[in-house]
């Protein structure tokens, strides 16, 4: 460098150096501009008399203690400490209590989850039981996890808890009839809104903070490639369980179906979150390839389907006729939620202080892709509606889709400003992260208003 | 006198966001500006400025860009866009407020005027 220092004041800065660049919090273009400080403080305090070594000890003083600093930092780039989540402030000793934690969790899943089997009641029964209260049997498990990792306050809990008690409530008093949809419906956003109401514990109840929020939805995707990781495992360990039995001439299928599946898919959920705190740099490599990978795959997924859709629609009397059938229909809510999900995933892997790069623009062409398929799914969903009548599946992908269009058609303008210099990312984060309670919201009225607006059918 | 922690929090992001109203600036030639406005009486650990620059960048009230020290360091400077001039705008307008109500309140008391002068936010 061109300062005049000397070798043992050098000596000291890239020891320095090296301890600084050990924080996560901290990362390499941080040290750089912290060097830069240190050493225009060392220039000044030696010019003013100070010799070389006491002018590096009172300029490292003058930076201020490393835990608060790092701490500074973490507040501010979280998305950097996906390694060690909880702020410095937690000492490391509960990283082994989390292990002891979760897996006694799990276990109370699964055993929570096969509980019904002490009153008849089997996991593969035709009986609404587990439609009911499969989510409630296993999420409060993992609340309870984040909960008691992050020693959240008696208002927190209450907070978290409140609306496992109510969903369980509705879900045991409301007298669905047989094979009613409105029971699918309730049931599959009963675990949806549950999962956001998880968040509120993952946070430690700071739900106002939009970047804890990205944390949540890191921690989310994060999660679900975990999931799908154990699901591998487990469906080859299925596989094997059921040749090598067969081998010698006895059927296991009941035993998988009855006790490995449930308890597997029970201790799974809470492993896999436990899996995402502990294990966070495995899978902060992961990340950013895979929406790196996947995010032009479904644009062209998307774009191939919006050519289809045209020239289906040129070729039919009727340009809805592409979704003639209610199942594609929500096939289509499907991909419209993962594409969501992909974007979301990569924005909370994102560095939010880099400039716009390629992927962004391709974010770009993904989200005017959605809102452009998402019209299409609405004009014929309104078609149908228009044609058939209401029915809860319908309204539900209805609400849904009004959600996601509204949700992307505002990403695509804050994206677009984002890619023209004009907005930092954090407008797109503060919207996307805003956008939870809206679901959570939609999840609430679909589980509470939906069953008795139709009759529980 | 030291100026209480709380206080130094909510004056840091308006006199960060004034002096570089003033012009393009960096880090350390930041901190030495603020000692200099406030007579050393505001200060912080040096090292707490950096985070809050960041928070600066990432609200998009500031824009940097990576130059060179006179002798060739890379150094990272700062300066401010126009939203920054905006929101700067904005905590001007809010201070002012807070401070002519506190001269009023202050106004008749041992005729004291200073703005930061009260005992009671000085702490020891």
């Amino acid at each position: 460098m061109g300062d005049d220092l000397d070798a043992a004041t050098e000596q000291q800065i890239s020891t320095w150096r090296t301890y600084v660049s050990r924080r996560e919090a901290i990362d390499g273009r941080d040290v750089d501009e912290l060097e830069d400080h240190l050493r225009d403080e060392i220039g000044r305090l030696a010019a003013s008399g100070l010799d070389a070594d006491e002018a590096f000890l009172v300029a490292v003083k003058r930076l201020g203690g490393l835990d608060d600093l790092s701490r500074e930092f973490a507040r501010e780039h979280s998305e950097r400490l996906w390694k060690q989540l909880m702020l410095a402030d937690e000492p490391a000793a509960p990283r082994a209590g989390g292990l002891a934690l979760a897996v006694g969790l799990a276990i109370g899943a699964a055993i929570a989850v096969k509980l019904p089997a002490l009153f008849g009641i089997d996991f593969a029964d035709p009986g609404d039981f587990y439609p009911r209260f499969l989510a409630l049997l296993i999420l409060p498990f993992v609340a309870a996890y984040f909960l008691v990792r992050r020693r959240a306050s008696a208002a927190t809990v209450l907070v978290v808890a409140a609306p496992f008690v109510l969903a369980a409530v509705l879900m045991a008093v409301y007298p669905f009839q047989p094979d009613a949809a409105t029971l699918v419906l309730a049931s599959a956003h009963c675990a949806v809104g549950l999962w956001l109401v998880i968040g509120i514990g993952y946070v430690d109840g700071r739900v106002r903070s939009s970047r804890a929020r990205m944390d949540f939805l890191r921690f989310t995707g994060e999660w679900v490639v975990y999931l799908a990781l154990i699901a591998l495992g487990g469906g080859v360990l299925i596989a094997l369980t059921m040749g090598v039995f067969a081998a010698i001439g006895m059927d296991a299928a009941l035993f998988v179906q009855e006790w490995m599946v449930p308890c597997g898919v029970a201790g799974a959920v809470v492993v896999a979150a436990w899996l995402v705190e502990a294990k966070q740099s495995v899978i902060e490599n992961i990340a950013p390839v895979l929406t790196k990978l996947f995010t032009p795959l479904f644009t062209l997924l998307l774009l191939a389907f919006i050519v289809a859709g045209v020239v289906q629609g040129f070729s039919t009397a009727s340009g809805v006729e592409v979704f003639g059938q209610r199942d594609l229909l929500i096939l289509f809510d499907v991909v419209l939620v993962v594409v969501v999900g992909l974007l979301l995933y990569a924005q909370s892997a994102r560095d939010p202080l880099a400039p716009p790069s390629w992927f962004d623009r391709m974010q770009l062409v993904l989200v005017a892709a959605a809102i452009v398929v998402d019209l299409m799914v609405l004009v014929a969903m309104i078609g149908r509606i228009a044609e058939w009548g209401a029915s809860p599946n319908k309204l539900a992908s209805l609400g849904l889709n009004v959600i996601l269009l509204a949700n992307l058609a505002g990403a695509a303008w804050l994206q677009l400003r984002f890619a023209m210099r004009r907005a930092p990312l954090e407008r797109l984060e503060r919207w996307q992260t805003g956008f939870l309670p809206v679901y959570l919201a939609w999840a609430a009225v679909v589980v509470v208003v939906f069953p008795p607006a139709f009759g529980y059918v | 006198m030291k100026i209480g922690k709380d206080l130094v929090a909510a004056a840091a992001t308006p006199m960060v966001l004034g002096i570089l109203a003033d012009g393009e600036s960096y880090g350390y030639a930041i901190l030495q500006r603020v000692g200099e406005l406030s007579g050393g009486e505001l200060e912080w650990s040096d090292g707490m400025l950096y985070p809050l620059l960041h928070r600066l960048e990432r609200l998009g009230h500031v824009e940097s860009s990576w130059g060179a020290s006179p002798s060739g360091r890379p150094r990272k400077h700062y300066r401010l866009s126009a939203e920054g001039r905006a929101a700067f705008a904005e905590q001007r307008r809010q201070w002012s407020v807070v401070s002519k109500a506190l001269q009023q309140v202050w106004q008749g008391r041992e005729g004291g005027t200073d703005l930061f002068g009260a005992p009671a936010l000085g702490g020891a």
